[in-house]
């Protein structure tokens, strides 16, 4: 029993931050169809964020309460400038976006690197999130219940953005049907540079939250961003309940191989299942119909 | 100019030259430690005119040639290993750094890499059957683009993560301190050189392969299938199938090049073939122009030749340039330095600007 | 079939083919150098010795993951050479650094070992941090007859002429910390490592151990190099309730699972962790208050008090800053620069063999206490010490070894090691 709520909880627990790091993703992904490898450099803008906000004022919780929209703003500004400079000129070119993105990701890490220095930094997590809860017989740390609701926050946000909102109809539309969309006098360059705000606002938000449970260095990034990819790959392009299914799925089918076998067995373990699981469904968890061929 | 190269007399010639350079010219002017540093770089050209294939004339960018290159050159150091243990101990002494790990008994599947022949056909055989099978599993269920970048590549991150855990295999550290290859000691001068003549022989063989196959039938089909998948299916086609031979192809290319980088190098470890070093092979294709039958090579011969001189002395500044060059090269220089003539021939003539060769 | 597509010039790339083969094929049977068995023309060695200036070799990664801890071992190895040159270098030559990058890449570190050897010609190496580095290394250094001076502790289970251990073997850090858990009465281990070669090695030792001293080994868990999930894991040894924790961790991981210990609620206290991979460095980036009170096994603390390790600490200081921290492998690769002009005097002679000659029995009163090379195994004698991580950051000794410590790489000395030992 014990064991069965430990490793639903993990699953829980490992899907929520697969989610937080992929929600940004896999919105840029299904709006442009552009791959952003630069995202796990947004995240670690984001725990920088932390860790310099932290810096300046002091307390751990004030601190964290500000770095959350810090974070949000300063990974959306980057997205913002990234789109504007090279991504808007690429949109034709998705295979290209993704490797001229890659070489971005590269200049960011150096560029923490020389700013920070190569050893991780230490963002201390405020007192009410130390320790853990009893929770059906094993032990929850709060920073991971934070870090779920944090999650779901998230998701309820964008969702209720692009459901209720002018600007989030407008995105659904561009995603829909560019072309349409253009034609019914929707300026998608305006919603794409709001989507990529959006996104990469989120990578900084996922960011600021896994300083919690993680460290916090140059490459934090890396560590996350194949993983956010498959969670986007499976859970089928631009569909924010693929991408919560898929987050999920895959954290707690990780914590299950994990348990009965060994860590790395397990990340292969993963690998596999998705390449079966795209031969049933190639377009992933939940399939956007469009009448594009491609 | 263009017009000659593609004739026979051109292609004779730019052979000739390249032979005359890479066997006469080279060992010339070379040191010998320098001479084996550009067999090393030869091996990437060898992996590069494998993704020049798939990706600059197929449009499958694959992210994850890592993978193909580590299982030519696992299997390569399994047999050298296998030589080494059998040289000092005898028929089927354990190697020593399984006995190092503890392992007292040889696993199975090592024991028929005893055998050069064997190690030979797996080298050939096993990468390029994985790939049509991977090949097959994902085209055929039209899964492209982005989504096969990023499964080649997650392909490549768990590869290096298995082998990282396997310890028969070394583990992190992976396979090093070979002694003899196919029965030649390998801290000979002579036959360091004997090594570089041979990566060079099939950078030579791989390069002529490429070209046949560019200019038969089968490349034009490969071309349309990067430009238009649908019609060339609506022509009756099936395309998947013409994307797994290219795969394929480029596949057996990484794996030959990683075979042949084992005794040049002298190690091969997980840190060799994970997500980056799979991304660092494109750097070379990229810059050279993914399009181009020579592109490719020269990309990848230029990039190792700038990170090994730059690094000394700069470096934090290679990771910068690094970024610069897929930043700068992919974004305005598509075409990679291959098409500089072209552009600057097109700005010259002021004619109306041809269609860009859509890559994508 | 349609026809628009013509074959162009098929049979002449078939024709190239079969003449690239044919020259492949000429070329390989041309020359052949020697075979197994033969002897092999080693390279010459092309050191210079007639100038003012010996060169050495300082081979540290200045990019990429390993940047972070090996950028402060080439930081040492500067110290000491300036310490050697301003008392008037090693035979009376000034001593000049060569300093290479090995990016955190095995290829590389054997890439530029040659380099420095065949074209800078160099008198000595000094660097590398990964086992990985180092079984790169090791056969261009014996293959052209070259000495490596490697100063991070290590799993053990190596000896080779061409190089000098200056960190712990296993007997010299994992066996005092295991004497250390035992004696204050630990009867069970949990054991928590990354997945490569040191840690499998290091809880196959301590497997052994507990066998043979009656303790009990409640689970081993590896994780991914690098991995930040520990989740799993961590709930997995609160359930087991061991004594204490072997963690054989290396790098950011260490940090997300002391985070993840600390979470739950777990403190040193009821499940003490012993640590063989946390030095000075690494305690800021885990956060101290994740990790205060917990143990650690190094042979040097930069709080270990002696007038040679205060020298070496100011001159640190003096030189790099306040704030910065002095570690294990930091003094250790101090000492083998040390080490090696020692025995160069000794030698009176900078060729590998004069070396490797007069090098059994050099010692050096370096700042953790006097080493001394063993001339069988090329290791040296080092004292043990348990530290215990205090609020200040700083790791402070708590137990120490009578004395220093012979290095056994093969723990020969050891009757319960004998399953773990290379049958031959």
């Amino acid at each position: 029993m014990d064991l069965i709520v430990g490793q639903l909880f993990t699953g829980l627990s490992t899907g929520s931050i697969l989610l937080l790091a992929a929600l940004g993703l896999s919105l840029t992904f299904g709006q442009m169809g552009v791959i952003n490898m630069a995202h796990g450099e947004f995240i670690m803008a984001g725990c920088y964020t932390a860790y310099v906000v932290q810096q300046a004022v002091g307390d751990a919780g004030v601190s964290l309460l500000i770095a959350l929209p810090l974070g949000f703003a300063v990974g959306g500004a980057m997205g913002l400038v990234l789109e504007t400079l090279l991504i808007r000129h690429l949109y034709h070119r998705p295979l290209d976006t993704l490797l001229v993105t890659f070489g971005v990701g590269l200049i960011l890490q150096q560029v923490a690197r020389d700013v920070f220095g190569a050893p991780a930094v230490n963002v201390t997590v405020p007192e009410f999130l130390r320790g853990g809860v009893d929770l059906l017989g094993t032990t929850v740390p709060k920073t991971r219940l934070f870090i779920m609701a944090l999650a779901v926050v998230a998701v309820a946000a964008v969702t209720l953005v692009l459901r209720l909102t002018p600007a989030g109809r407008r995105i659904r539309a561009v995603v829909g049907n560019r072309d349409l969309a253009e034609t019914a006098g929707i300026s998608s360059r305006t919603v794409d540079a709001g989507t990529f705000f959006i996104g990469s606002g989120l990578a900084g938000v996922a960011g600021v939250a896994l300083t919690l449970i993680g460290s916090t260095s140059p490459t934090t990034g890396q560590s996350y961003l194949v993983d956010a990819f498959l969670v986007v790959v499976a859970g089928g392009l631009g569909r924010i309940k693929g991408a919560v299914v898929a987050a999920v799925a895959l954290g707690t089918l990780q914590a299950v191989f994990e348990t009965y076998s060994t860590a790395s067995l397990a990340k292969v373990g993963v690998f596999i299942v998705i390449v079966v699981f795209l031969q049933l469904r190639p377009q992933g968890l939940f399939t956007l119909r469009t009448r594009s061929l491609a | 100019m263009s017009k000659f190269l593609q004739s026979r007399l051109g292609a004779w010639t730019g052979f000739a030259a390249a032979a005359i350079g890479l066997f006469a010219v080279a060992p010339l002017i070379m040191s010998g430690f320098r001479l084996g540093l550009f067999a090393q770089f030869i091996c990437y050209a060898i992996v590069a005119v494998g993704i020049g294939l798939a990706w600059g004339r197929g449009g499958m960018l694959t992210l994850g040639q890592g993978v193909y290159f580590g299982m030519g050159a696992y299997l390569m150091a399994m047999h050298l290993k296998m030589a080494d243990a059998e040289f000092r101990n005898g028929p089927g002494a354990v190697p020593d750094f399984m006995e190092l790990a503890g392992v007292r008994e040889l696993p199975a599947y090592w024991v028929p890499f005893a055998s050069p022949a064997f190690t030979v056909a797996a080298i050939l055989v096993l990468p390029t059957a994985v790939a049509v099978l991977l090949g097959l599993a994902v085209f055929k269920r039209r899964v492209k683009g982005a989504y096969f970048a990023i499964l080649s590549q997650a392909l490549a991150g768990a590869f290096a993560i298995f082998l990282i855990g396997q310890q028969t295999l070394g583990g992190f550290n992976g396979l090093s301190y070979f002694r003899y290859f196919f029965g030649f000691a390998i801290n000979d001068p002579v036959n360091q050189q004997m090594l570089y003549f041979i990566a060079a022989g099939v950078l030579l063989a791989v390069v002529a392969v490429s070209l046949q196959l560019r200019r038969s039938r089968y490349g034009e089909l490969l071309v349309a299938v990067r430009d238009s998948e649908e019609r060339v299916r609506f022509l009756g086609y099936d395309s998947a199938n013409i994307k797994v031979v290219a795969y394929a192809v480029a596949a057996l290319f990484a794996s030959v090049a990683g075979a042949l980088f084992v005794p040049v190098v002298g190690i091969i470890s997980p840190a060799s073939i994970g997500i980056v070093p799979s991304i660092m092979f494109i750097l070379g294709v990229a810059i050279g122009g993914r399009g181009t039958l020579l592109g490719p090579v020269i990309g990848a011969l230029a990039v190792a030749w700038a990170q090994t001189t730059l690094s000394e002395q700069f470096p934090s500044a290679w990771t910068y340039a690094q970024g610069l060059l897929f930043v700068v090269v992919i974004a305005l220089l598509p075409g990679g330095i291959s098409s500089i003539p072209a552009l600057a021939r097109r700005i010259r003539v002021k004619n109306r600007p041809e269609p860009v060769e859509a890559t994508a | 079939m349609p026809h628009r597509f013509k074959r162009r010039s098929g049979p002449t790339a078939r024709a190239l083919v079969a003449s690239a083969a044919v020259v492949f094929t000429a070329a390989a049977t041309a020359a052949c150098g020697a075979r197994a068995g033969e002897e092999a023309a080693a390279a010459e060695s092309c050191l210079d010795t007639s100038g003012d200036t010996i060169k050495v070799g300082a081979l540290n990664s200045l990019s990429g993951t390993m940047a972070i801890s090996e950028t402060t071992v080439r930081d040492s190895i500067y110290l000491a050479v300036e310490e050697i040159n301003a008392a008037g270098g090693v035979l009376d030559k000034e001593i000049e650094i060569v300093a290479e990058d090995g990016a955190s890449e095995p290829v590389v570190f054997a890439e530029k070992a040659e380099k420095l050897i065949r074209e800078d010609c160099v008198a000595a190496v000094f660097g590398g941090w990964t086992s990985a580095s180092r079984k790169a290394m090791l056969p261009v250094f014996e293959d052209n007859d070259s000495l490596l001076y490697y100063p991070v502790q290590y799993e053990g289970l190596e000896a080779s002429e061409n190089i000098f251990y200056t960190g712990a073997t296993t007997n010299q850090q994992i066996i005092p910390a295991l004497d250390y858990l035992a004696e204050t009465g630990v009867e069970s281990l949990y054991l928590v490592g990354s997945d490569y070669v040191f840690p499998r090695t290091a809880n196959a030792i301590i497997n052994a151990y507990a066998e043979a001293h009656g303790i009990e080994v409640l689970g081993e868990d590896y994780v991914t190099l690098g991995s930040t999930e520990f989740s799993t894991i961590v709930q997995q040894v609160n359930a087991a309730g061991a004594d204490a924790v072997f963690n054989t961790l290396n790098g950011d991981s260490n940090v997300a699972f002391f985070r993840e210990y600390t979470n739950v609620g777990l403190t040193p206290e009821d499940m003490p962790v012993m640590s063989v991979s946390i030095a000075e460095e690494e305690v800021g980036g885990i956060g101290i208050e994740n990790i205060e009170g917990q143990l650690a096994a190094w042979n040097y603390y930069q709080t270990v008090e002696s007038e040679t390790n205060t020298a070496f600490v100011d001159a640190f200081k003096a030189e790099y800053g306040s704030e910065r921290v002095t570690s294990d492998p930091m003094e250790a690769a101090y000492n083998s620069v040390h080490l090696w002009a020692a025995t160069v005097e000794a030698a009176e002679s900078f060729a590998v063999d004069d070396v490797q000659e007069a090098a059994g029995g050099i010692a050096f009163d370096g700042p953790e206490g006097t080493v001394v090379i063993d001339g069988d195994n090329n290791h040296v004698s080092k004292t043990a010490r348990i530290g215990e991580i205090s609020a200040d950051g700083l790791l402070y000794t708590v137990w120490e070894s009578e004395g220093p410590i012979e290095p056994d790489p093969f723990l020969d000395g050891y009757d319960w090691a004998a399953d773990l030992k290379v049958t031959d």
